[in-house]
C-alpha cells in the first residue's frame, strides 16, 4: 500500500502523543501505553481480518484473548508435581473421558440412521458419558485443588519458556473458533454474533471456575518472563555494568531499569506485530485475499463461481481468532499474570472492535493505526476527564452532592467517549481514518 | 375518445441512478377499461407499470390520473389518489389471516370498510371461507385473489396488476381473468402486464406490445390479435 | 410424604425460581424479538436498555422512599415504574431519531445496525454506570415473602419449607398481564396489526399506506416498556448491577432465537425453555432425590449437573443445538 502523507501524518500523531505523555506524565507511563498499543494493533489487525476482509462479525473477542492467558500459564508456569501426582491423571482421563463421549456421539449420529432410535441413542451416550465422565473427573479435581491452596492447587504448567505459550495461545483459540465457526458460519451474521459472544462468556467462566486449571479466581501471579531477553528489574540493578552505564546516561538506575524491560518489550512486540502485518498484507493482496474481499462483497456470486463460502470463511475465522489468541498470551507476559475475572468483554472485545471500525476495516494499516489510537484514547480519556469534571464542578461548592458523584463517576466516561467516538466514526466517516482502498 | 383516466406518457427512466429501461413510453387506460402491456421477457413490460406507479425515477414524460398530473407523487400518495397495486412476489402478508390482510389493504380508510370486505368476498367467495387462515397456507391461486381483494380495499379507481397468473394453473387463469373482467365492470379501471399474451389481449379493450422499454404496437386487443405480424413475432403464431 | 416433600423442594428450588426467571427472560426476548421483526437487527443495546430503565425506576423508588410513600406489602417500585417506562421511551425515541433513524433511510446492511446497536451499548452502559455507579443496588421494600418456608411447614406439617417470595409472585403475574397485553394489541388494534404486516413484508406494507416511521416509533415505545418491566422485575428479584444486565443479553438472545427470531410467541416460549434448562442442570438435585430413592441409593454427592458459574454454558447449549437442527428456531422464525 503506498502511505500517502495523511496516513505517515496518523501514525506520527500517535508517536508524538505518546511523546507528549513521555514528557508531561512519565517514561514508564508512555512505555506502558506503547506496548498496550503494540498489543491492541494485534487484536485489531486479527478482528480486521476477520471483519474487514470477510465480514464475519466476532464478539467473542475477549475469549480468545483470555485463551490467549491461559496458554501463557500452561506453558510457562513449574509445573505443581504434588497436585500432578495427586490427582493429574485422573483429570486427564476424565478430560479425554469427555471428548471421547463427543466424538462417540458424532461418529454414532453419522453412522445410524435418523429417527428415533438414533434420538434415543443420542441421549443415553451423552448421559452415560456425562456421568462416568463426572465420577472420574471430580475426585482428581478436588484431590488437585487441595494441595497447598493458598499458593498453589492447580497442576501449573510445563515449564517452558513463555514465549512458546505465544503460538500455543494461537493454537487454542484457533481450535476454538474452528468449534465455533463450523456451528454457526454459514447461518445469520447476527447468530455467529451471538455465538461469540456465548463461547467468550463460557470460556472466561471456565478460567474463572476450574481452579485446578489456573486456580480461578485466585489468580496465577508470577508467569517467567522470557529471559534473558528482558531481564527482570532487580537483576539489572545489580549488574554493576548496567548500574554505569545508566550513570553515566545520567539516569536513575532504578528508573532506568524499568524502561529497559519495557523496551525489551517493544522490541518484541513490534517484530510480533510487524511479522503479522506483513502476512496480513501478503494474504490480502494474494488471490487468496481478493477471493476473501469477492465473497463479502457478494456472497452469492461467490457461490454461483463455485466458491465454497462457508469454508472460507471458517478459514479466516480461524485465522483471526488465532491472532487474538497470540495477543492473549503476549498480553500475560507483559503482565507476568493471569487474573481471570478481569476479562471483561466492553474492554476486550467491543473496545478492539472500536479500534477496527475508527482505524478503517478491510485495512490493514488502519486497524493498527485504530489499535494505537483508540488504546491511547481508552487510557488516557480518564485523566482528562478528571481535569474536565474538575473545572466543570469548580463553580461548585466542595462537599456538594452533585460534585462528588460527578467526580466519582469520570471512569466511567470512558465507555461513554468510546460509543460516542464510535457512532460518530460509524455516521460522518463510516471507512474509518485509513479506508479501504 | 374522451381524456384516458391514467396516462402515462412519454416515459423515459430506469431505476435509480441505473440506465433507462423505459424509452419515451406511453400507457393509457380508459374508465372502467382493460389495457394490458405484453411483450417478450426484458421488455420493460413491469417496469413501465411500476413508472405509472412512482416506483421508477422518470425523467421525462409526465404521469396523470383523471387529468391531475400526479408524476411527483409517491407509491403511497397515488395509492391515496386511489391507484392499487397488485406486485408479481410477495403480495400477500403471509402470516396474517385472509381477513387481516383486507384490513390491512384498507389501512388509509377510517370509514367502515365491512361493506368493501363484503364486495371482495362476494367476487372471490372462497376467501370468505377462508377469511381465519393464514394467508401463507393458502395455495397459489387463492393467494391472489387475497393480493387482488387486499388492493380493492381502498376502493381504487384503477387496479394494476403485475402478471397476475404467474404460476398458476391454466384453470385458476381463466378463472382469474373471469374476475378481472367482472372487476372492470364496477367501473374500475385495470393496467396489466401478463406473460400470457394471448389470453390476456382476449380480455383486453386496449393493448400494447412492449420491446426494449419502447411502444412497438398499440391498438385494441382485438385488433392486436388480428394482426398477423404481432401474431408471428409475440403470440407464436 | 416423601413424595409430597420431594414435590414441594422441587417448586421451592426449581419449579418456582424458573417460573420467574422465565418470565423476566421472556419479556426481555420479546423486545428483541420485536425490534428484530420491525427493524430487522439485533439490538445489542437491549440488556443495557433494560439496565437503564430499572436504573431510573430505583431513583424514583428512593426519592418515593424518601419523601415516605409506599404501596404496603408491595414494593414500591411498582409505583415508580411508570416514571422508568417513560424516562426510556424518551430515551429509546431520542436514540432513534438521532441514531438509528439515518441507518434506516439509507437501507443499510442489518450488520452495520447491529454495530451501531454497540455503540449505542457502550453509550448507555456508560451512562448508567456514570448515573447510579457499578456496584449492586437494593430497591426492593414491602413484604419479602408471600408465603414463608417456616409458616409453610408449619401449616402442613411436612419437612420441607416453601417460600415464595412477593418479587416472583409480582414477576409472574406482571409478565401475564403484559404478554396478555402486547398480544391483544399486537391482533386485534390497527396499529399492532399494522406492525405485524410491517414485520411480515415491508415493501407491501408500505403499498398499504402504513407510515413506517409511525410503526417504528410505535415498536421503540412498547420495546421501552418491556425492557424496563424485565428489568425491574430482575432487579427485585435478584438484585440490579449494571454489569449483570449486560450478561443478561445471552440468555434473553438465546430465548428470542430458540423460539425463533421475530416471532412473539416464540419469544416466549424461549424464556421459559431456557429459564427452566438453566435451572434444573444447575440445581443440585440431591435433596429432591433424597426423598424419591430408597435409602440405599441415596446419592453421595450433589448430583448437580454443573456449576451455576456454568448457567450461560446452558443457554449457549441450547442455543447451538437449536442452531444446528432448526436455524429458524421451536416456532418458525423469520430467517434462517
Amino acid at each position: 500500500m503506498s502511505m500517502n502523507w495523511k496516513n505517515i501524518g496518523l501514525f506520527v500523531t500517535f508517536f508524538v502523543l505518546v511523546l507528549v505523555v513521555g514528557y508531561t506524565q512519565s517514561w514508564n507511563t508512555a512505555l506502558v501505553i506503547f506496548n498496550m498499543g503494540l498489543i491492541s494493533a494485534i487484536l485489531s489487525l486479527g478482528v480486521n481480518l476477520q471483519w474487514g476482509y470477510a465480514g464475519l462479525f466476532n464478539i467473542g473477542v475477549m475469549g480468545f484473548v483470555a485463551l490467549g492467558g491461559l496458554a501463557a500459564v500452561l506453558v510457562a508456569m513449574p509445573p505443581t508435581m504434588e497436585a500432578v501426582n495427586a490427582g493429574g491423571l485422573r483429570i486427564l482421563i476424565g478430560l479425554a473421558m469427555g471428548a471421547l463421549t463427543i466424538v462417540g456421539t458424532i461418529q454414532m449420529r453419522k453412522r445410524m440412521a435418523p429417527g428415533r432410535a438414533r434420538a434415543i441413542a443420542t441421549v443415553v451416550v451423552l448421559v452415560v458419558g456425562f456421568f462416568i465422565y463426572r465420577a472420574i473427573f471430580d475426585p482428581g479435581v478436588a484431590a488437585v485443588e487441595a494441595v497447598n491452596p493458598a499458593s498453589t492447587g492447580y497442576l501449573g504448567g510445563l515449564g517452558l519458556p513463555v514465549l512458546l505459550s505465544w503460538p500455543v495461545g494461537g493454537l487454542l483459540a484457533a481450535a476454538a473458533a474452528w468449534v465455533i465457526g463450523k456451528t454457526a458460519l454459514g447461518l445469520r451474521s447476527d447468530y455467529l454474533a451471538i455465538a461469540t459472544l456465548g463461547i467468550a462468556e463460557i470460556i472466561v467462566a471456565v478460567m474463572k471456575n476450574e481452579d485446578w486449571l489456573d486456580r480461578g479466581v485466585k489468580n496465577v501471579i508470577g508467569i517467567p518472563r522470557p529471559a534473558p531477553l528482558i531481564p527482570y528489574e532487580v537483576d539489572l540493578q545489580n549488574s554493576q555494568s548496567f548500574v554505569d552505564s545508566a550513570t553515566s546516561l545520567g539516569l536513575d538506575p532504578v528508573i532506568a531499569s524499568t524502561l529497559y524491560v519495557k523496551l525489551g518489550y517493544s522490541i518484541l512486540f513490534a517484530i510480533v506485530l510487524i511479522v503479522i502485518l506483513l502476512l496480513a498484507q501478503l494474504a490480502l493482496k494474494s488471490p487468496w485475499g481478493r477471493m476473501m474481499r469477492a465473497i463479502r462483497d457478494n456472497e452469492t456470486a461467490a457461490e454461483a463461481m463455485g466458491k465454497d463460502v462457508t469454508a472460507r470463511h471458517l478459514q479466516i475465522f480461524v485465522l483471526g481468532s488465532a491472532i487474538c489468541g497470540i495477543a492473549g498470551a503476549m498480553m500475560a507476559t507483559l503482565d507476568g499474570q493471569l487474573i481471570a475475572s478481569s476479562y471483561q468483554p466492553l474492554r476486550f472485545t467491543f473496545l478492539i472492535w472500536v479500534m477496527v471500525i475508527v482505524g478503517g476495516s478491510g485495512n490493514n494499516w488502519g486497524a493498527v493505526l485504530g489499535g494505537f489510537l483508540i488504546w491511547f484514547l481508552w487510557v488516557e480519556v480518564e485523566p482528562i476527564g478528571t481535569q474536565l469534571m474538575n473545572f466543570i464542578t469548580s463553580p461548585m461548592a466542595d462537599g456538594y452532592w452533585l460534585k462528588e458523584h460527578l467526580l466519582k463517576s469520570v471512569a466511567h466516561m470512558r465507555l461513554l467517549t468510546m460509543g460516542l467516538i464510535l457512532l460518530l466514526v460509524l455516521r460522518f466517516s463510516p471507512r474509518g481514518l485509513i479506508p479501504e482502498k | 375518445m374522451s381524456e384516458p383516466f391514467l396516462l402515462g406518457e412519454a416515459m423515459t427512466g430506469g431505476y435509480g441512478r441505473g440506465p433507462d429501461i423505459l424509452h419515451d413510453c406511453t400507457i393509457s387506460v380508459s374508465t372502467g377499461q382493460i389495457a394490458v402491456i405484453v411483450g417478450p421477457n426484458g421488455a420493460g413490460k413491469s417496469t413501465a407499470m411500476k413508472a405509472v406507479f412512482g416506483m421508477l425515477n422518470v425523467k421525462s414524460g409526465r404521469v396523470t390520473l383523471a387529468g391531475e398530473d400526479i408524476t411527483p407523487l409517491t407509491p403511497q400518495a397515488r395509492v391515496g389518489k386511489g391507484m392499487g397495486f397488485v406486485p408479481q412476489n410477495a403480495n400477500v402478508f403471509t402470516s396474517m389471516t385472509v381477513e387481516e390482510n383486507l384490513e390491512m389493504g384498507a389501512f388509509l380508510r377510517r370509514d367502515d370498510i365491512s361493506e368493501t370486505m363484503e364486495q371482495v368476498y362476494d367476487l372471490f367467495p372462497i376467501l370468505k371461507e377462508k377469511r381465519f387462515q393464514a394467508a401463507g397456507e393458502l395455495s397459489g391461486g387463492q393467494r391472489q385473489q387475497v393480493a387482488v381483494g387486499r388492493a380493492l380495499m381502498t376502493k381504487p379507481k384503477l387496479l394494476m396488476l403485475d402478471e397476475p397468473t404467474a404460476g398458476v394453473s391454466p384453470i385458476v387463469m381463466d378463472e382469474l381473468f373471469d374476475r378481472i373482467i367482472e372487476i372492470a365492470r364496477t367501473g374500475i379501471s385495470i393496467l396489466m402486464v401478463e406473460q400470457n399474451a394471448r389470453q390476456a389481449l382476449e380480455i383486453a379493450d386496449k393493448g400494447y406490445v412492449l420491446v426494449q422499454g419502447r411502444n412497438r404496437y398499440s391498438d385494441t386487443g382485438a385488433a392486436l390479435l388480428a394482426d398477423p405480424e404481432v401474431r408471428k413475432s409475440f403470440l407464436g403464431g | 410424604m416423601d413424595l409430597l416433600n420431594a414435590i414441594v423442594a422441587l417448586s421451592n428450588f426449581v419449579l418456582i425460581p424458573a417460573i420467574a426467571y422465565g418470565s423476566q427472560l421472556a419479556l426481555g426476548a420479546l423486545g428483541v424479538t420485536l425490534i428484530y421483526g420491525i427493524l430487522r437487527f439485533s439490538n445489542f443495546a437491549h440488556g443495557d436498555t433494560m439496565a437503564f430503565g430499572a436504573m431510573v425506576t430505583i431513583l424514583f423508588t428512593w426519592w418515593f422512599q424518601s419523601m415516605g410513600i409506599h404501596l404496603g406489602p408491595l414494593p414500591t417500585a411498582l409505583l415508580a415504574l411508570p416514571f422508568g417506562i417513560a424516562a426510556t421511551m424518551l430515551l429509546l425515541l431520542g436514540t432513534d431519531r438521532l441514531v438509528y433513524r439515518f441507518y434506516r433511510e439509507k437501507k443499510a446492511a442489518p450488520v452495520i445496525l447491529v454495530i451501531v446497536s454497540m455503540g449505542v451499548m457502550f453509550i448507555m452502559n456508560g451512562l448508567v454506570r456514570f448515573i447510579i455507579g457499578p456496584e449492586d443496588q437494593k430497591f426492593a421494600d414491602g413484604a419479602r415473602f408471600i408465603i414463608k418456608a417456616r409458616e409453610f411447614k408449619a401449616w402442613s406439617g411436612l419437612s420441607e419449607g416453601l417460600a415464595f417470595k412477593t418479587s416472583q409472585a409480582i414477576t409472574i403475574v406482571t409478565a401475564v398481564v403484559v404478554v396478555a397485553l402486547l398480544f391483544w394489541f399486537l391482533n386485534k388494534t390497527r396499529t399492532g396489526k399494522s406492525m405485524r404486516a410491517f414485520s411480515d413484508n415491508e415493501d407491501l406494507a408500505l403499498l398499504s399506506g402504513i407510515n413506517p416511521e409511525k410503526v417504528v416509533t410505535y415498536t421503540w415505545l412498547i420495546v421501552a416498556a418491556l425492557a424496563t418491566i424485565a428489568g425491574v422485575l430482575y432487579g427485585l428479584d435478584k438484585s440490579f448491577k449494571p454489569f449483570t444486565y449486560f450478561q443478561l443479553l445471552l440468555p434473553i438472545f438465546a430465548s428470542a432465537i430458540v423460539g425463533g427470531l421475530g416471532n412473539p410467541l416464540g419469544a416466549i416460549a424461549g424464556g421459559f425453555v431456557i429459564a427452566f434448562s438453566e435451572v434444573t442442570i444447575t440445581y443440585a438435585w440431591r435433596k429432591v432425590l433424597l426423598y424419591l430413592l430408597p435409602d440405599n441409593l441415596e446419592p453421595s454427592g450433589l448430583v448437580q449437573l454443573l456449576s451455576t458459574d456454568y448457567k450461560f454454558a446452558v443457554s449457549f447449549a441450547i442455543l447451538i443445538i437449536v442452531l444446528l437442527f432448526k436455524p429458524t428456531g421451536l416456532f418458525k422464525g423469520k430467517s434462517i
